[in-house]
């Protein structure tokens, strides 16, 4: 299919690239910025006029919930929703059941993302054998089936030795990890500590739960020679940490969510379980830290921690909840609520959505380069919407946002130059 | 910009004319609120010395003692309470029932509401769980807080209130401290609430570090680590129940050295005013809170908190069963 993408602002972090050009996609690939290669005849064309046309955006978490707990989601309803929310490429966590810890998962992962063709899907594998966080995984296998780096998901390694030593494995093969940085026996808690906890009766999650884990495992990252990368970053301390780090030459960086660059730990106010993180969400001064990153490049990626959940997982007492936000759909309207807001400029916060996870991730994607595979978000940056808990594709409609209004819609997503995504008010020909 | 809409457990317990709907804490509410409870409470205390200890308030009704956790002292002066407004009473032991069966809080609920109740008196070990319950039951039902995890027991707050108020009269003239495990404390927290909306004179609090929120300095309450500091010229001295379970948590090394530093005796007791009142919400650890000489002496008035909670909880019952027209509104 040849596309001729018409009439928008195209703008590319990776290339320097913003401007108002037609984009040309051949055969499933960037053919063209401005002029069309020679011959080109196009088959469709799609109107962007008033849009943005940026590469499709890039998730470096999402729980997809397959296998073993397709009650809460699968990989065919989460990265339709994805694709909805205009992302082409997703990087999902190894804790699965069963546990992403042996090449015959990856390959059911792989397979059904395949089948299911919205999104391109690349697994983490386990650090660990079963997350058990006390024998190696076999990661040479994991990488050779697919395995983009190796984390162990949500489940702290107590055990410094085991830490060390995998990250010296990880090393040996040239796989990045993943860190969770949270402390095993300080993270037992489900809010901030501070005075939300101390009003609601809960139990508080310390700001050191994650520094205490962060500050060793630079050490060991540090010794150890393996590229990381922090997961998910939720206090001010923890961000500079990372930041001294990088400027040391540490091989490091480190993602946050979109809710916790809006949220803090005031909003769970009345025991509001919808606001139920982990990491939790912390106070103002954190939350300010965390955009300071993001804007200085501490921080390269901005994801969804999407985690879809069943009704029945937050109809309960908040301790007593499944903590997580359902993400994919709102993660581009949070990025852009950003830039409306003064805090960041318009092509760095695509770069946090595209560039900087593709090259945390390791894969070929995030650009309009040309050559590259045409995967491609058209979104209306100025288009006032409402999130519809009925209209959702994800199965998981655990999100704050559900019935809220948000700006910034996705109108058209491409992936390797085939259109799995064109909303409602869109019209191609 | 982002519009987010509001959760389900914002603003609950009062309705739109500012009248109690459900009783869940005691933060946001009036002085003239709390006030109104406790005068409503002194008209109840009669009724129990009657030889016909009852009036028919709520005739007709059906309260349900909802206990997800095992509870002698409340689930009993609730039934009391309840019984002497000629309601109709049924216990449910929740903790020993339908959700061992693997039946969620929700389905326990839609049972109860199908059987035409009009109020839950429930306690949950989850802090949080009466606010959740008050958003999902349906719109006839009333919820009392009767204790949730360690967020709030504000009908135990309000029976202190009711015990000082009846022994010491105006709460700015009043040196009040809690001595023991706030961090835990469903009790002090409703009790630290209570006491600042009644503006009490003093207000101090007394443990290690290990059992004390890190914010309460913030709040004008004075934090001291020393028992003896802590207790000098106050006239009424709250103690706190210590659950066995801190010893597990590397919260306090043992039982013993807690008494040591802060168990009340009488001679630690002597530096507080000649005439203060010892409070404890029970059951009592003796020899871990207090010695038996203090519980069981001239400054306790550990029993007639037990008595004075019938009142209380009566009048709280009626309050929500029949507002009144013109009822004392929410805090600004």
């Amino acid at each position: 299919m040849r596309i001729r993408i018409t009439g928008g602002r195209v703008i590319d972090p990776a290339n320097g690239v913003d401007c108002w050009q037609d984009l040309y996609v051949a055969e499933g690939r960037i053919a063209g910025l401005g002029t069309p290669p020679a011959g080109f005849t196009e088959e469709r064309v799609i109107d962007a006029t008033g849009l943005v046309v940026c590469p499709g955006l890039v998730d470096i978490c999402a729980r997809l919930r397959e296998p073993g707990e397709e009650h809460k989601g699968t990989i065919a309803s989460e990265t339709r929703a994805a694709a909805c929310g205009g992302i082409t490429t997703l990087c999902c966590p190894p804790d699965t059941t069963p546990v992403v810890d042996t090449p015959a998962v990856v390959e059911l992962l792989r397979r059904r993302a395949k089948l299911a063709g919205n999104a391109w899907v690349w697994p983490l594998g386990a650090l660990t054998a079963g997350l058990c966080g006390e024998q190696l995984s076999e990661m040479a296998a994991l990488k050779a089936a697919g395995c983009v780096g190796v984390s162990n998901a949500a489940r702290p390694v107590e055990n410094t030795h085991v830490m060390r030593r995998a990250m010296e494995y990880a090393a040996t093969h040239g796989l990045k990890v993943f860190l969770n940085p949270e402390d095993a026996w300080l993270g037992r808690g489900c809010v901030h500590e501070g005075e939300i906890s101390a009003r609601l009766g809960l139990a508080g999650i310390p700001e050191t739960a994650e520094t205490v884990i962060v500050a060793r495992d630079l050490l060991l990252i540090e010794q150890s020679e393996v590229e990381a990368h922090f997961v998910h970053l939720s206090t001010a301390r923890a961000v500079e940490l990372v930041a001294e780090a990088q400027a040391r030459g540490l091989p490091v960086t480190a993602d946050v969510t979109a809710h916790h660059l809006h949220f803090t730990d005031t909003d769970v106010g009345a025991h509001d379980n919808r606001y139920h993180v982990r990491p939790p969400l912390r106070t103002q001064r954190d939350r300010r830290a965390l955009r300071a990153g993001v804007v200085q490049g501490a921080i390269a990626a901005i994801c969804s921690d999407h985690q879809p959940h069943e009704a029945n997982a937050k109809l309960a007492p908040f301790a007593d909840t499944e903590p997580g936000i359902s993400g994919l759909e709102t993660l581009l309207p949070l990025t852009l609520a950003l830039v409306e807001a003064g805090v960041i400029g318009l092509g760095d916060a695509i770069a946090r959505l595209t560039i900087g996870p593709a090259r945390i991730l390791g894969v070929d994607a995030g650009t309009l380069s040309q050559g590259a595979a045409a995967d491609i978000c058209v979104f209306d940056p100025r288009r006032r919407w409402v999130l519809e808990p009925a209209r959702m594709l994800s199965c998981g409609l655990n999100t704050p946002l559900a019935g809220g209004t948000l700006t910034g819609r996705t109108r058209y997503t491409l992936l390797g130059g085939a259109l799995v995504h064109a909303g409602e008010d869109s019209s191609h020909g | 910009m982002i519009e987010v809409p509001a959760g389900r457990t914002e603003n609950l317990q009062l309705d739109e004319r500012g009248r109690l709907r459900h009783f869940l804490t005691i933060e946001g509410l009036s002085r003239d609120m709390l006030l109104g409870i406790l005068d409503a409470a002194e008209s109840f205390v009669s009724v129990g010395r009657q030889a016909v200890k009852k009036v028919p308030l709520l005739r007709g009704k059906t309260i349900v003692n909802l206990f997800f956790e095992t509870s002698t002292r409340t689930r009993t002066t609730f039934e009391l309470a309840a019984k002497r407004l000629s309601a109709d009473v049924l216990n449910i032991n929740v903790a020993t029932s339908a959700t061992a069966k693997g039946e969620t809080l929700l389905d326990t609920l839609r049972n109860l509401e199908a059987m035409y109740c009009d109020m839950f008196v429930v306690r949950h070990a989850s802090s949080g769980a009466a606010h959740f319950i008050a958003g999902h039951v349906a719109d006839h039902i009333s919820v009392i807080n009767a204790g949730d995890g360690q967020h709030a027991h504000p009908t135990q707050a309000m029976l202190d209130m009711f015990t000082i108020r009846r022994h010491k009269g105006e709460f700015s003239d009043l040196k009040v401290v809690i001595v023991g495990d706030i961090l835990h404390s469903r009790v002090a927290r409703s009790q630290i609430h209570a006491l600042r909306t009644l503006s009490t004179g003093e207000l101090r609090v007394v443990a290690p570090k290990t059992l004390l929120p890190g914010h309460l300095g913030r709040q004008g309450i004075r934090v001291f680590h020393d028992l003896a500091a802590g207790i000098r010229d106050a006239d009424v001295v709250i103690m706190l129940r210590l659950q066995k379970e801190r010893m597990q948590g590397a919260l306090l090394p043992s039982t013993h050295e807690y008494f040591q530093l802060y168990g009340l005796t009488e001679e630690r007791l002597a530096g507080a005013k000649p005439d203060a009142i010892v409070m404890h919400p029970g059951p009592i650890n003796r020899g871990v809170e207090m010695e038996s000489e203090v519980a069981d002496g001239p400054h306790s008035v550990i029993l007639q908190q037990v008595g004075y909670g019938i009142a209380v909880r009566m009048a709280i019952m009626s309050m929500i069963m029949h507002p009144a027209q013109d009822a004392p509104g929410a805090a600004g």
